[in-house]
């Protein structure tokens, strides 16, 4: 049972927990360290450096995490998907607990941009809500995730969980274009591609640069969080190898 | 960008609700996450142990 430690087949040899546990492990602190210097750089350009939008005044800095968190919102959806067909395909369980461990943080990141776009919305268009083709898309993808997290809950059995959330995953990822394109091909409220601001140059440079080091935050935030979880959802589906038992005794998890 | 002064910092040009209401709710979300994490992890070691303890009894 625990050859699976056995690197004998290269690119499968992080797809096991055993091996990819202690490395998450790893990876955590570094990218939590990342996101929190990103984020206080990003925050520093947001609010120090970015001048007073012409027409918006100050109401556009909320861009520095509606954008950002609008990306993640649709990017971590497409990296679940991906991770559970995965896990359906190769029967990875790894793959599964991946694609489990990110449907939360994308979840909160959707939340996230609807929120900050109401927020937006309401000086913006004078309401909090419309139902908007982009509003309406990125709403739906809020109950993508929410379905994913409920559907996973309510089987018991793990690895049927992981097929049934996949099948739901995949069948959910045709709304991700939907979402990016609903600017194009609907007569829609909300504005077009975000970094359009045709303004001085010098001043769409400054308001560019914090959104992309706020989208880069928000990115190693999502890895920190996502492994952080994976983790703890290892230990609760091998609780019963030896492995696990042995990094117990050993103090090494606590 | 200067500010002038704080007051004029938190009133974001008359946008102080809609501005401060967006990253509020980033940070609250962050802290809950991050707090929900720590929650899970704590619950996982402690079955475990309590599994350990079983075994050994």
């Amino acid at each position: 049972m625990n050859t699976a430690a056995s690197p004998r087949i290269g690119l499968f040899w992080f797809a096991s927990p055993q091996t990819f546990f202690p490395l998450a492990g790893k990876m955590v602190p570094l990218f939590s360290l990342l996101a929190a210097g990103l984020l206080l750089v990003g925050l520093y350009i947001a609010f120090l450096v970015a001048p007073t939008d012409a027409t918006q005044g100050e109401s556009y800095r909320i861009i520095f995490i509606h954008v950002p968190a609008a990306w993640m919102s649709m990017f971590l959806y497409l990296v679940m998907a991906f991770w559970a067909a995965v896990g359906l395909v190769f029967n990875t369980r790894l793959s599964s607990m991946m694609a489990t461990a990110i449907a939360p943080t994308g979840a909160l990141m959707t939340f996230l941009a609807l929120w900050t776009g109401a927020f937006w919305g309401r000086p913006t268009w004078g309401a909090y809500w419309v139902w908007d083709a982009r509003l309406t898309s990125e709403l739906i993808l809020l109950f993508l995730y929410l379905g994913f997290i409920a559907l996973q809950a309510a089987i018991d059995d793990p690895r049927r969980a992981d097929k049934a959330g996949a099948v739901l995953a995949l069948v959910g990822v045709v709304n991700v274009p939907i979402i990016y394109f609903s600017v194009q091909w609907w007569n829609t409220l909300h504005q077009g591609a975000s970094v359009s601001i045709t303004r001085a140059p010098s001043m769409a440079t400054t308001m560019l640069w914090g959104m992309l080091v706020m989208a880069l935050a928000f990115w190693m935030y999502s890895i920190a969080v996502v492994l952080h979880r994976l983790r703890s959802i290892i230990l609760e589906r091998e609780r019963r190898t030896e492995w696990v038992r042995e990094l117990l005794r050993e103090g090494r998890i606590k | 960008m200067n500010w002038g002064s704080w007051d004029n910092f938190l009133r974001m040009g008359g946008y102080g609700f809609f501005v401060w209401g967006s990253y509020g709710m980033a940070m609250a979300i962050l802290v809950i996450e991050v707090w929900q994490l720590k929650v899970r992890r704590r619950r996982a070691v402690t079955e475990l142990q309590r599994e350990a303890a079983r075994r050994s009894a």
